[in-house]
């Protein structure tokens, strides 16, 4: 059952794990901030990784143009009144920030009109969050169909980068440089900026930060807002190298979970340990024992549980 | 005979320490008030005697037997009951049946899966006289929900009072309560027979002193004064700290 | 319950009475074997949602791995008799598997209550589903396990609709009878003490992670029965059966008819069972349905079903008789905590 590696293997293997653990990262941090949050898991936090992912694909594919909007189905007669142009030019890292901002809009309804009403009862805010999970997915499969889609790697990061005497696919390269700077802007947020003052506050004692003048209510809109798009962000960067296709939600909130279990909640250190720590687990773990890879990413999970319920970096589960 | 010996029991919170080297010894059948500020380190004291909480150091004994290391559960089988300063009570029950669950909790019938509870007669039965001594017997069938604070303050010392304990712990009896009520609940712990000890917390002084034969008073963790109620009150370190004369 | 108006039980009982004397004879006024099955369906999926309820409903514990367990049931016989084995054996050995995974669930998770118990309940269930999708030299992966039998107790075949119906129903009424028993008993009202005040169960002396544990043991003895009778239903298991949407539908069975009733997972059963073959042959969207009448539930009637129905009928009762209806109990609230 087990498969021996080579060295040349080992090494590619390492370069797809960190930055298969940048883009859990890109997903699990904003798990993470809404759980320390607003103490729910977002069961629906897979889906925006998905519907990210496919309003990319989309943009990539339509482009953004006014035609494009024109053929969207059912709403598109709405646009024709615009005459034929190019929006936007059709960058990748753009498409994909974009695609983050309309996620981060569907987040931040969610949270205002759905969440809200249930305040404070967490059990049925997880389970309105499931219900919403299925509700998406069976949307992406209405309108993207069942087939994957897989947009091309953009032009200019294809190839390899070298260092030394050392080739890696400059793509996964490029993913971990934008999970280390996402990493490095969200630290710099929540441990410098007012905001970041305000989420921490709610985090360590919601009723105190309400009582301090904190309007946690609009807080809890922002962060829940924010971790969709950068989940969002997070699928269309990972679309050329993961592809994106129905069931892609169910397959990140489980690996989301285990990220923010092992690394402990509302901790952004734990949830970047945590990604990296399943990024190597899975690439190793599918390359090294094929049919039990996907129950080995729950060991260091349940090890923890066993060891360290709150967390490498957790202080308690509340 | 001791009935609850405490000994350089120490607890801290952080940085914070709330339980400061604490001896305490109350004899078998003693009435026990323990007085103190507000964050006097009360209940927590309390919690450690009744093993929801554990301490860094120190030991305490139950009737000579150790129970530093006991669990909360266990130490109730041994005798030992309590009531909550913030009532918690089953609110979905009778007052009935959160009677019966105490009566339960110490009978070995509490892990049968097939008998009816409400037919067990001898429960039901014996739930019936504890409320009866709180004088709560004609409304026992009433769901919790429809009862007011004072009865629920009641329902909490009958449901210590049915497990027949021999170390009665009462955190704040008369909290909350209107001067008639703390008048009722007061002769209901003075009907309390000579065989159960009670130990008793209360903030306010004056409501409880009446009851209590020896005084412990509390201030920041540690045990500033302790003796008879007159030696208590006389005692110029009492007015300094806690009646803030 | 001793304040409701007396007339209510008595009706209550003629109600139960004639649903019984239906459900005996249904294979006979329903004639198509279609319904016939639809109708085992029912019952065997009320089975699993009343073991789900045991912990949902009466222990306070939200479970979203249940569907794991339902699977391992499921699989364990089909793989025994796949390996020659008779139907008592893979059934026997399948509950005793599926009982020692609950153990193991019921210790990891029992580490947490409430959001916690539901994550790793949740991840748990997804190991399970892992290992049937990606572990195919056991479980055959994505195509499935298949039976070609099902068992003959006593001679007789249970090939037939009916005879399976009949089947379905004598399990389901032991479950059910098993499960009034448990809810009426001092284990019953100590697990519902633990749902409600954990920390007060602890100082009267109950062992509260002890109660748990058995309720959920008790639940997953339940849980795998009904995945036999799916197994045997379908004589096909395959990953998705595992999956979280399985769970979720379960427990949605439960919430949607009321939690810690025992006639609202059965209600919940009978809704989503014909709701799903409904809606799917019509459209082909019921993951849509689901998770829209799971957000509706949650958002408009958190009591469930058969609790808001109970009252409206409790209210026009009493109105028939010319009293005023019975106060409400206040919600839960009422006390500090």
């Amino acid at each position: 059952m087990l498969r021996y590696i080579g060295f040349e293997e080992a090494r590619l293997l390492a370069i797809s794990s960190f930055a298969y653990g940048g883009l859990l990262f890109l997903l699990s941090s904003g798990f993470s901030l809404i759980f320390g949050l607003m103490r729910i898991p977002n069961l629906m936090h897979g889906s925006f990784f998905m519907l990210g992912a496919y309003f990319g694909v989309s943009m990539l594919e339509k482009g953004l143009t006014t035609d494009a909007l024109k053929a969207i189905p059912k709403i598109g007669g709405a646009f024709n009144f615009l005459p034929s142009f190019t929006i936007l030019p059709p960058n990748f890292f753009l498409i994909a920030i974009i695609s983050g901002l309309l996620v981060a809009g569907i987040g931040a309804l969610v949270e205002r009109y759905l969440l809200r009403r249930l305040n404070g009862q967490e059990l049925p805010q997880v389970l309105l969050t499931l219900g919403l999970s299925f509700v998406i997915a069976d949307l992406c499969l209405m309108i993207w169909t069942g087939d994957p889609w897989q947009p091309a790697t953009p032009a200019e990061l294809r190839g390899v980068v070298q260092f030394g005497t050392l080739f890696f696919p400059l793509y996964r390269v490029a993913i971990i440089g934008i999970a280390v700077v996402i990493a490095v802007a969200l630290w710099l947020m929540v441990d410098w900026t007012r905001l970041g003052a305000m989420i921490r506050a709610g985090v360590d004692d919601p009723q105190i930060a309400r009582v301090c003048g904190i309007k946690v209510s609009q807080l809890f809109t922002l962060v829940f807002a924010l971790g969709a798009g950068l989940a969002a962000f997070g699928g269309v960067v990972g679309a050329p190298y993961l592809s994106v296709y129905p069931g892609l939600d169910a397959d990140m909130l489980p690996l989301a979970l285990i990220v923010v279990i092992l690394g402990g909640t509302g901790s952004l250190l734990g949830a970047l340990v945590g990604s990296f720590l399943i990024g190597l687990l899975y690439n190793f773990g599918q390359a090294m024992v094929p049919d039990l890879s996907y129950v080995i990413l729950f060991l260091p999970m349940l090890l923890v549980l066993v060891l360290r319920p709150q967390g490498l970096f957790g202080r308690s589960i509340p | 005979m001791t009935a609850l010996s405490v000994t350089n029991l120490c607890k801290a919170f952080g940085g914070l320490r709330v339980t400061r080297d604490v001896n305490l010894r109350v004899e078998a059948g003693e009435r026990r008030l323990i007085i103190g500020p507000n964050g006097a380190g009360k209940t927590t004291l309390f919690n450690q005697i009744a093993g929801e909480l554990t301490p860094d150091s120190g030991t305490i004994e139950m009737f000579g037997q150790d129970i530093t290391k006991l669990a909360s559960r266990k130490r109730t089988h041994l005798g030992m009951a309590r009531t909550y300063q913030i009532i918690t009570l089953f609110g979905r029950d009778t007052i009935l049946r959160n009677v019966t669950l105490a009566l339960l909790g110490l009978s070995p019938l509490r892990w049968n899966p097939v008998i009816d509870l409400e037919r067990e007669q001898h429960l039901v039965d014996r739930a019936h006289e504890a409320l009866a001594s709180v004088g709560l017997s004609h409304i026992a069938e009433r769901p919790l929900a429809q009862t007011s604070y004072g009865e629920r303050r009641r329902v909490e010392i009958a449901m210590a009072l049915a497990q027949s304990p021999k170390l009665l712990l009462l955190d704040e009896p008369y909290a909350g309560l209107s001067i008639d009520e703390r008048r009722d609940v007061q002769q209901l712990l003075m009907k309390i027979p000579r065989d159960v000890t009670i130990v008793m917390i209360e903030h306010n002084m004056d409501v409880a002193l009446e009851f209590a034969e020896r005084i412990t008073l509390l201030h920041f963790g540690e045990v500033i004064v302790e003796g008879t109620r007159a030696e208590v009150v006389d005692n110029p370190r009492t007015r300094e700290v806690y009646l803030g004369e | 319950m001793s304040f409701a108006p007396a007339g209510f039980i008595t009706v209550r009982r003629v109600a139960l009475a004639i649903t019984f004397a239906l459900l005996l004879t249904l294979p006979f006024w329903v004639g198509n074997s279609y319904y016939i099955n639809i109708s085992s369906q029912i019952l065997l999926y009320a089975v699993f949602a009343l073991a789900l309820n045991v912990l949902v409903g009466y222990g306070g514990l939200v479970s979203l791995g249940h569907a794991g367990l339902f699977a391992i049931a499921g699989y364990t016989a089909a793989l025994l008799l796949d390996a020659g084995h008779g139907h008592f054996v893979a059934d026997v050995a399948a509950i005793v598997v599926t009982l020692a995974a609950s153990a193991v669930f019921a210790v990891l998770a029992l580490r947490s209550t409430g959001i916690g118990f539901l994550m790793i309940t949740l991840a748990l269930g997804q190991i399970v589903w892992g290992i049937a999708y990606r572990w195919a030299s056991l479980t055959n992966g994505d195509n499935g396990l298949k039976i070609t039998t099902r068992p003959s107790p006593f001679g007789l075949s249970l090939n037939g609709a009916p005879a399976f119906y009949y089947t379905t129903l004598l399990v389901f009424v032991v479950a059910l009878v098993t499960m009034i028993l448990f809810v009426r008993s001092p284990l019953g009202a100590s697990l519902r003490g633990t749902r409600d005040q954990p920390r007060r169960m602890n100082a009267l002396g109950y062992n509260v992670w002890l109660i748990r544990f058995f309720a959920f043991l008790f639940s997953g003895f339940w849980t795998a029965v009904s995945g036999l009778l799916f197994i045997y239903y379908n004589q096909f298991i395959s990953p998705p059966i595992a999956a979280l949407q399985t769970s979720a539908e379960t427990l949605l069975m439960v919430i949607s008819g009321g939690t810690a009733t025992l006639l609202g997972p059965i209600a919940g059963a009978a809704i989503l069972v014909i709701m799903k073959n409904v809606v799917s042959s019509y459209i082909e969207r019921w993951n849509l349905v689901l998770g829209i009448i799971f957000v509706l539930i949650i958002t408009f009637m958190p009591e469930g079903l058969v609790p808001g129905v109970t009252r409206l009928w409790r209210k026009g009762w009493s109105t028939l008789r010319g009293r005023k209806p019975e106060p409400e109990a206040r919600k839960t609230g009422g006390h500090g905590s």
